[in-house]
C-alpha cells in the first residue's frame, strides 16, 4: 500500500441546505443545486468534467434503483463515465475517495463526486428500518433490529471500560448544536446544556435524542482535478494529501479481543491492559487513520492537523474517533472533549460545522459535505459560503475529514492540505 | 384483424391517498415476502429446537465464536459446529425505547452482548427479566428457549441468574 501516484486536488465545492423533508425537489434538483455552486464558484462547464462517482447509501428510501444514472443525466454528464459507490454511512468517504483515485490513476483529469439522500420519503421509524437491514439479517435485525441500540451497547461498553460518563457524552452534542447556529447549512443548529441532552427522550441507553443524528434530505458535490487542471481552474484549489480506509467485522459479536495497531506516536505499554478493540471502539477507524497519516506523513496528528469533520452518528462515536484518531491516547476521549480540545478555539476544532449531529445526515451526502466544510475551511473561504466568518479556524494548513459507516464496518479517513 | 377504434382503459375506484398537492405527494405502497435461506447458518436455528445454542470453532486455528459462522475470520479455515454453555455474563448492554417500526410494538426492550467463558467472540440476545438499572457489565444470565420456534435468532433470550 502506497501513496497516491498522482497529485489530487479539491477545487470546488456545493452543498444544499440539509432538512428534515424538502419535498418541493427530488434528488436529482438537490444534486444539481448543489452541482451548480460548486461549478459556478470556479466558472466550470459540463465539458470541463472528465467523469463522475454517484454516492448514495439506500435504494430503499426512495424505491427507485439507479438514482445515480438518474442524476448524471439529470446533469447533462451522460454519456461521461460514471459509477456508484456504497458503503453504509461511510458511503461519502469511500465515493469521495473513488474519486480521488480516478485523478490519481490519470484516468480523469477531472470528477465531480456527487453525493445524496432522500429519507423523509418514509417515517423515521420504518428509516430506521431500512438501516437496520444494514445489519447481518440472520443474527443481528432479528434480535436489535435498530442501530442505536447497537451503537448504545458500544457506548455503554465504552463508559464501563474507561470510566467516562453520560455528561461527557452530551457535551459533543452541546458542542456540535452550538457550532452549527453559524452555519447556513445546518438541519438542527441549538443552543442547549447538558442536562437539555440528558432531559430529551432517551432513545436506547444512554443515548438520549440528542445524542443521535436525525433523517435529512440533502445533497453535496465535490469536484476534483489533477494539478494542472487544478490551477487552470482556481487560484486556492486544496491537495488531498493522503487517504486511507478500515473495515471491521459485520457483527458487533465477532470483533475480536486483540491489540491496539499503533500510531507513530503511540507505545505498546500505553495500552497494557486494553483488550482491543471489543466493542468500545473502532478498528477500521484505527486502521484507515493509520493508512492515511502514513500517506500525508503525518507522525504527531494532534499537533499536525488543524481542524477535523468527523462522523458523529452519535455523541459517543466521535469520543470514540478522538482516540482511533489518535488525538488523544485511548481511554481519553471523554477528558478531550470536557477539557474544550475539540472546541472551535480548542487544541484542535472537531466538527466546527456542526457535523452530522447538528447539520443532519443524508447519509449519501455526509461525507461529501463534510469535504466541502473541510475544503473551505482551508480555503479559508468560510466568510464566503456561510455568509459569516464565525466558524472559520485561523489559518488552518491541514484538514482531516472522517466517514464511518454501521458500528465501525466502513470507515475512510482523508487528509486535505492548503497550498496558497 | 381486431383492431378496436374505440379501446378504452377500465376505469379503477382505488384512488391514491394525498398529502400535499403543492408539491404533490402521494402515498405509494411496497411490500414482498423473501424467501430467505439461512443456508450454512441453518444448524444454529434448527438446534434452538433442541434447547441448544451452536456457536462454531476452528478446526485449524480453534478460534471458537459465540455467533456462528462457517470459516474462520482469523485464519481462513472452515470451522464446526460447537455447543456453548447455557449461562454467560453481560459483556455490554442496553434498553431500547425507540426503533425500527417493525419493532415498535416490542419496545422497551432490552439487547445484552453475552460472553461465554473460553469462548472468543460474543453473542447479542435480547434479555427479559430485568429492567435497565438491574442490568450490570458482568451480571450472570441464561439462555432459555421458546418451545414454539419461529426460527428467528429470537428463538433464544436470556435471564438473569441468581448469584448468592
Amino acid at each position: 500500500m502506497g501513496k497516491l501516484s498522482r497529485n489530487v486536488y479539491m477545487v470546488s465545492g456545493g452543498v444544499t441546505k440539509f432538512t428534515k423533508a424538502s419535498p418541493d425537489m427530488d434528488f436529482r434538483l438537490r444534486v444539481k443545486k448543489a452541482f451548480d455552486y460548486a461549478m459556478n464558484d470556479v466558472n466550470m462547464e459540463l465539458k470541463d468534467i472528465d467523469g463522475s462517482v454517484a454516492s448514495y447509501f439506500s435504494d430503499h428510501f426512495q424505491r427507485q434503483l439507479m438514482s445515480g444514472v438518474m442524476v448524471q443525466d439529470y446533469l447533462g454528464l451522460t454519456p461521461k463515465p460514471s459509477r456508484r459507490v456504497e458503503g453504509g454511512g461511510a458511503t461519502g468517504g469511500l465515493s469521495f475517495q473513488a474519486g480521488v483515485e480516478e485523478i490519481a490513476s490519470g484516468r480523469m483529469d477531472t470528477c465531480a463526486v456527487y453525493g445524496f439522500e432522500s429519507m423523509s420519503h418514509v417515517n423515521t421509524w420504518k428509516g430506521n428500518e431500512f438501516i437496520a437491514l444494514a445489519s447481518d439479517t440472520n443474527f443481528d435485525y432479528p434480535v436489535g433490529g435498530f442501530y442505536t441500540g447497537y451503537y448504545a451497547m458500544m457506548a455503554a461498553r465504552y463508559l464501563h471500560e474507561f470510566g467516562a460518563t453520560v455528561e461527557q457524552l452530551a457535551q459533543v452534542s452541546v458542542k456540535n448544536h452550538k457550532n452549527a447556529l453559524s452555519n447556513p447549512y445546518a438541519q438542527s443548529p441549538m443552543n442547549l446544556t447538558i442536562q437539555d441532552v440528558r432531559n430529551s427522550p432517551m432513545v436506547s441507553y444512554p443515548l438520549t435524542r440528542l445524542d443521535v443524528c436525525a433523517m435529512s434530505d440533502g445533497a453535496a458535490v465535490a469536484i476534483l482535478a489533477d494539478e494542472k487542471r487544478a490551477f487552470e481552474l482556481s487560484d486556492n484549489p486544496v491537495l488531498v494529501k493522503g487517504i486511507g480506509s478500515g473495515t471491521d467485522t459485520m457483527r458487533l459479536a465477532d470483533r475480536p479481543f486483540g491489540k491496539v495497531p499503533l500510531l507513530a506516536h503511540e507505545k505498546e505499554s500505553d495500552y497494557k491492559n486494553l483488550k482491543y478493540p471489543g466493542v468500545h471502539s473502532f478498528r477500521a477507524g484505527r486502521t484507515a487513520a493509520a493508512e492515511a497519516y502514513k500517506n500525508a506523513g503525518i507522525t504527531n496528528p494532534i499537533e499536525e492537523i488543524d481542524v477535523v469533520e468527523l462522523h458523529d452518528a452519535y455523541t459517543s462515536s466521535e469520543i470514540q474517533t478522538y482516540e482511533d484518531l489518535g488525538l488523544c491516547k485511548y481511554g481519553e476521549g471523554a477528558n478531550f472533549v470536557s477539557e474544550g480540545k475539540a472546541d472551535l478555539k480548542g487544541k484542535v476544532p472537531v466538527n466546527p460545522s456542526g457535523g452530522l449531529l447538528a447539520c443532519g445526515h443524508p447519509v449519501g451526502a455526509t461525507g461529501i459535505m463534510q469535504a466541502v466544510f473541510v475544503f473551505w475551511q482551508l480555503q479559508r473561504t468560510i466568510k464566503k459560503h456561510f455568509g459569516n466568518d464565525k466558524l472559520q479556524i485561523s489559518n488552518p494548513k491541514r484538514g482531516l475529514l472522517h466517514s464511518h459507516a454501521g458500528t465501525g464496518t466502513y470507515v475512510t479517513v482523508s487528509i486535505m492540505e492548503a497550498v496558497k | 384483424m381486431t383492431i378496436d377504434y374505440n379501446a378504452k382503459m377500465p376505469e379503477k375506484q382505488d384512488g391514491t391517498q394525498v398529502y400535499n398537492t403543492d408539491p404533490l405527494i402521494v402515498k405509494s405502497h411496497y411490500e414482498i415476502d423473501y424467501i430467505h435461506s439461512y443456508a450454512q447458518d441453518s444448524e444454529f436455528f434448527r438446534a434452538m429446537g433442541k434447547k441448544k445454542l451452536m456457536g462454531s470453532k476452528c478446526k485449524k486455528c480453534s478460534y471458537t465464536y459465540a455467533t456462528p459462522r462457517s470459516h474462520c475470520m482469523m485464519c481462513g479455515a472452515e470451522t464446526e459446529w460447537y455447543e456453548l454453555p447455557k449461562e454467560g455474563r453481560i459483556h455490554t448492554f442496553t434498553t431500547c425505547y425507540f426503533g425500527s417500526e417493525a419493532f415498535l410494538k416490542e419496545t422497551p426492550f432490552n439487547l445484552i452482548m453475552v460472553e461465554f467463558e473460553g469462548v472468543d467472540s460474543l453473542f447479542m440476545s435480547r434479555l427479559i427479566g430485568a429492567e435497565l438499572e438491574d442490568m450490570k457489565v458482568g451480571m450472570k444470565v441464561r439462555a432459555r428457549f421458546k418451545r414454539n420456534l419461529e426460527f428467528s435468532p429470537t428463538d433464544v433470550y436470556f435471564v438473569p441468574v441468581e448469584e448468592k
